[in-house]
């Protein structure tokens, strides 16, 4: 089968995943996302492209990057040996010469038959469970093509599917993969449009116009609600919300995150900035008034997922 | 949590009492020998040795007592055994003053074991006799951590028991001891006179016991006399009624149930030190027609059930495990004694065997937490989910009980093993994993297996790099192998050539006990011993099986993966370099180290280039010891357990191939090396399935979890689901560490704010701050796995 050839960019596998979805799942991260939003806790699933990522504390200061790399790009600096981004071309010579795994690429290319053997190691489970496989990323719309080629051996196989998106997507191509899908966990964010595109650098018109379609579609939907202190936790932008969800054709569940800066790690390692450093986690109290909001409008609501 | 206030304070009194050294017992035995070295068969000797300390011992009732009887004078009085093997007085220091699991010897005991008991006893002993009766390569591979010996300082006894006393009282086993004596045919059967001789000392132990039960009567109604309490007084002559009816007859209801179960058990631990695990078995099996009949006809409550059951455990609680001498003096680190009472499963005839009494006994293993005894779920197909949930919320809560096994899979290994399939279901798991058909088995473990040493050897061509000495084959210079499978052929070589001389120690062994140690009282309670009048120690029992125990699989495996992947398929390293990192423990080459451990196929991994190579390690070990005759017309069979034995292995390993420097922790059971496994609990699951659990008779999986994992019902649930899934796949048995590596960490700096927490550390369960610290360190090392 020709499109078993498919290839796309991940950049993790994760079998006994627990929060995204029914029963024991494996999740696929899709690299690269249209949106860049401040909060992003998968960082490394932003750019499309293959990125170098460093652990500082793993480092053994053996020299072997510096001496391996063939563009200059890594240098010493006191103890610690830096990278340039600008010059390094990610050959990944540097990783392979790191056993300490202090220096990784991440991003792998992958074909689909590929992809579709690791999902199939925990087959077990999932029948046990009613668990699956869940695309996330990153944006798994973002590589449409691979995802639909994954979509269909999925089916085809008999296991169970969900897709984490952000819902910023064509309605071509979300109609085309939308039957393959068993689940979908559907980011909202903001209603405002204009705070939209202060925090996540796009439009949330598509965004809201396909969730209202896929649920007019009669699609299984738990929509996801990051919960951003300062950002989208206002009153405001709660009552959007329900105003929002009320108006949709089916009554979703929906799965409230906490904001947690756990990721903060991951942005150095990346060398990116991270612009949330100073946003606290939700209090529990905030977090359950939202929750019994939710409720009172008979929603049937989730804190975590 | 439902506690009265008698079991709070109960409770509270055995967790506070300290473990002291008792001599009584060896006092006792010693002038019971004095007085009785002529002409007397063993099996009588011994019996009359029970007999006598059945008479003589301290009978100790305490306040508020509803189950009677203590092994020593007084809880937590710790028995020795000195005809078994005897302390000398260093042993007696080192148990006094050692920081981890000390038991405290007071002078006069000190003095006690000065003047009478080793002057009697010292090159005398069982264990000395052993020591004689060894071959030299014997003690050299002993001496290397080749393997150890497990019936050096504790008797073979490794049994459970059945529901026989549940219908039967020690009259009578009398009658059937009578039967058996008219059957006896002096004309046919050379062994007559000394069946007549084991029958008979059967009959004097079970007199003694409805003996000793009887001194404890005669005590309740002198404390009933004594107490101006009316509802004391009450109770006290209900015990003392008890104790004059069971055990002679069988128990009429759940209090005599249990409290003939204690005397038994006090005789059979009374009687010699046995290795080890002697408990009720299926407890909730035994005990529901009692808890069923009590509550039809008023005379019991699940109350009144709850409290006796919890007086039931704090018994056990209050016998440490008999203690050590020489070397492991000074390292044994547990007080455990290993019973493990089983819950659910299936009944004889095959159906669910989960019954109200599970549900009771899992709500006092909750609200007790108590080291001892420990207690397993035998989770059957035909088992409820309901039942591995109410579990799971136990084993959330960090307490390490109970542990999971999968009870189909069990009836699978004991038939293949040669059991009826109604004996398999009637069996178990004991001790840490070990499977049993209980009430019909002696199945021995005789001593731990360092797999990674054979391969140490292996590189070394046949010498112990830590002594310099040829202990092994010469089975060539490794430098000069040319394929891996030369390399795995000559591991194959050591590995029979050090199992061969275990096994022909064991045969030894097994006749020394036959002929110096019988176990009369044991006998009486396993078939077919009286049938066959023949005793535990010497083929009396239905089945005979002899384990080795192999240790280190997952070091093992991910070392031969290092080998063969980096010397031979990919041509990182040569073997002479290897060499070379090895006798150097890798010192100043870190990266070459972090090579091998970052970058070779490992096992626990569902990665197929490594849990092949398990697979062969482990069809290997089977066919080098699988089906061997032992003495008592049974075979040898294999189990992966390691109690704590991977440590000390640990200690006389040099540096292995996959990155582990010397005397650190092998691997422990069969789980992955620690930190090996980067996948996830379910590549772990995978990977261990891909074993042939059915063809051994016990492997270890130990998998730590976060409290995160399982804090909400959706986390019990994936629980159950991924232990649904390794039993579907045929996994023998999963336990769970719910802790994080912060909280342990933190006990290991604070001891003293830490004292109750609990963690499984192979099979069964410890205090952590009484674990050595390098225990304490390999079990905050074994991977975690933190939610996505």
């Amino acid at each position: 089968m020709e499109t078993l050839e498919l290839s796309g960019i991940l950049f993790d596998i994760r079998r006994y995943s627990v929060h995204d979805g029914p029963g024991i799942r494996t999740t696929v991260f899709f690299k690269g996302c249209p949106l860049n939003c401040w909060w992003c806790h998968n960082p490394e699933g932003k750019s499309p492209e293959i990125e170098i990522f460093l652990r500082e504390n793993r480092c053994i200061r053996c020299g072997a990057c510096l001496n391996v790399c063939e563009v200059g790009a890594i240098y010493q600096h006191h103890e610690s040996f830096e990278t340039n981004r600008a010059l390094c071309t990610l050959c990944g010579a540097c990783v392979e010469e790191c056993y300490a795994e202090a220096r990784e690429l991440v991003g792998k290319r992958m074909t689909v038959s590929e992809v579709l053997e690791e999902i199939e190691r925990d087959r077990a489970f999932f029948e046990q469970s009613g668990g699956g496989v869940t695309f996330s990323g990153g944006e798994p719309l973002f590589q449409p093509n691979f995802l639909a080629a994954l979509l269909q051996a999925c089916r085809s196989q008999g296991i169970h599917t969900a897709v984490d998106t952000c819902g910023f997507a064509s309605w071509d191509t979300l109609n085309r993969l939308r039957t393959d899908i068993d689940l979908f966990l559907y980011d909202l964010k903001l209603i405002d449009e204009e705070r939209h595109r202060q925090f996540t650098g796009v439009s949330n018109l598509p965004i809201l116009e396909n969730l209202r379609r896929l649920s007019a579609f009669g699609h299984s939907i738990f929509v996801r609600f990051p919960i951003i202190p300062q950002i989208n936790d206002d009153a405001i932008n709660l009552r959007q919300m329900v105003e929002f969800l009320l108006s949709l054709p089916q009554k979703h569940p929906l799965d409230l995150l906490p904001y947690h800066a756990s990721a903060l790690h991951k942005y150095n390692g990346l060398g990116v900035e991270y612009r949330l450093r100073e946003t606290p986690t939700p209090e529990q109290e905030h977090l359950n008034e939202i929750k019994n909001y939710f409720e009172s409008y008979g929603f049937n609501v989730r804190i975590g997922g | 949590m439902t506690m009265t206030e008698r079991v709070a304070r109960l409770r509270q009194q055995s967790l506070e009492a300290v473990p002291t050294i008792s001599t009584e017992r060896a006092e006792l035995i010693t002038e019971f020998y004095t007085q009785n070295h002529g002409f007397i068969s063993e099996p009588v000797r011994r019996a009359l040795a029970f007999q006598y300390l059945m008479e003589h011992k301290t009978i100790y009732i305490g306040d508020g007592e509803l189950i009677v009887g203590e092994k020593g004078p007084a809880p937590k009085a710790t028995p020795t055994y000195p005809e078994l093997c005897c302390h000398s007085l260093d042993d007696l220091d080192i148990l006094d003053s050692r920081e981890k699991i000390p038991y405290k010897v007071s002078p006069e005991a000190r003095k006690v074991y000065e003047e009478k008991i080793i002057p009697f006893w010292k090159g005398k002993s069982m264990r000395d006799l052993l020591f004689r009766e060894m071959t030299p390569q014997w003690i050299a591979a002993y001496e290397a951590g080749i393997f150890t010996e497990f019936m050096e300082q504790r008797a073979p006894g490794h049994t459970v028991l059945d529901d026989k006393i549940y219908h039967k009282g020690m009259l009578d086993f009398i009658e059937e001891i009578r039967h058996s004596l008219a059957n006896l045919d002096f004309y046919n059967d050379p062994e007559a006179y000394d069946k007549q001789e084991e029958l008979r000392a059967m009959e004097i132990v079970a007199r003694a016991l409805i003996r000793f039960a009887e001194r404890h009567a005669e005590k309740a109604r002198q404390l009933a006399k004594q107490t101006d309490d009316p509802q004391r007084k009450a109770e006290l002559q209900q015990i003392a009624e008890i104790c004059s009816w069971v055990p002679a007859h069988a128990p009429r209801n759940f209090w005599e149930a249990l409290q003939y179960y204690w005397f038994v058990h006090l005789g059979v631990t009374i009687e010699l030190n046995t290795w080890d695990s002697f408990c009720p078995g299926k407890l909730d099996h035994h005990l529901l027609p009692f808890y069923e009949k009590g509550l039809a006809d008023g005379s019991l409550t699940r109350e009144k059930a709850e409290e006796l059951l919890q007086c039931f455990w704090i018994k056990f609680n209050n016998q440490p495990a008999p203690p050590k001498v020489g070397v492991t003096a000074a390292e044994s680190g547990t007080y455990t004694d290993f019973a493990q009472i089983n819950l659910g499963g299936v009944k004889p005839d095959g159906s669910d065997g989960v019954n109200e009494v599970t549900y009771l006994l899992l709500d006092v293993i909750e609200e007790m937490r108590l080291l001892q005894p420990s207690s397993s779920i035998q989770v059957s197909k035909k088992n409820p989910d309901a039942f591995i949930q109410r579990a799971g919320r136990i084993i959330r809560t960090g307490f390490g009980q109970p542990s999971v096994f999968n009870s189909d899979l069990i009836v699978q290994e004991l038939v293949r093993q040669g059991k009826s399939v109604i004996d398999a279901r009637c069996g178990g798991s004991s001790g840490c994993v070990e499977v049993g058909a209980f009430g019909k088995e002696n199945y021995n473990l005789t001593g731990y297996f360092n797999l990674p040493k054979i391969l140490e050897l292996t590189l070394n061509n046949g010498v112990d790099p830590r002594s310099g000495k040829q202990i092994g084959l010469q089975t060539g210079d490794p430098t000069q192998f040319r394929t891996f499978e030369e390399v795995f052929e000559a591991f194959c070589q050591q590995m029979n050539y050090f199992i061969d001389i275990k096994v022909r120690g064991n045969q030894v062994v097994e006749r020394l006990y036959a002929n110096y140690m019988p176990a009369p009282f044991l006998s009486l309670l396993i078939d077919d011993c009286i049938l066959r009048g023949k005793d535990y120690h010497n083929g009396g029992a239905r089945y005979n099986t002899t384990y080795i125990m192999g240790v280190g699989l997952g070091t093992i495996t991910d070392s031969l993966s290092a080998i063969k992947y980096h010397v031979f398929d990919q041509q990182n390293l040569s073997m002479r370099e290897l060499l070379g990192l090895l006798s150097s423990n890798f010192e100043g080459n870190e990266r070459k180290r972090l090579m091998l451990v970052n970058r070779t196929p490992r096992y626990g991994n569902d990665d197929d280039y490594a849990d092949s190579l398990m697979r062969r390690v482990f069809e290997a070990y089977y066919q080098a010891i699988e089906g061997r005759k032992n003495t008592k017309g049974g075979e040898y069979h294999i189990n992966l357990l390691p109690t704590t034995v991977h440590v000390y292995f640990g200690s006389v390993t040099g540096a292995t191939p996959d990155g582990r420097k010397a005397g650190m922790p092998l691997s422990e059971g069969i789980s992955p090396v620690q930190g090996a496994d980067r996948r996830g609990p379910t590549a772990v699951v995978k990977s261990a399935a891909k074993m042939d659990h059915a063809r051994t008779g016990g492997t270890l999986l130990n998998q730590k979890f976060t409290p995160q994992l399982l804090q909400d019902e959706e986390g019990l649930t994936r629980l159950t689901h991924l232990i649904r899934t390794y039993f579907k796949l045929d996994g023998h048995h999963i336990q769970f560490n719910v802790v994080d590596a912060a909280t342990l960490r933190a006990a290991q700096a604070n001891p003293e704010q830490y004292r109750d927490l609990i963690v499984r550390v192979a099979g069964y369960s410890d205090y952590f701050c009484d674990l050595s610290k390098t225990l304490q360190d390999e079990i905050i090392a074994r991977t975690e796995h933190t939610s996505f």
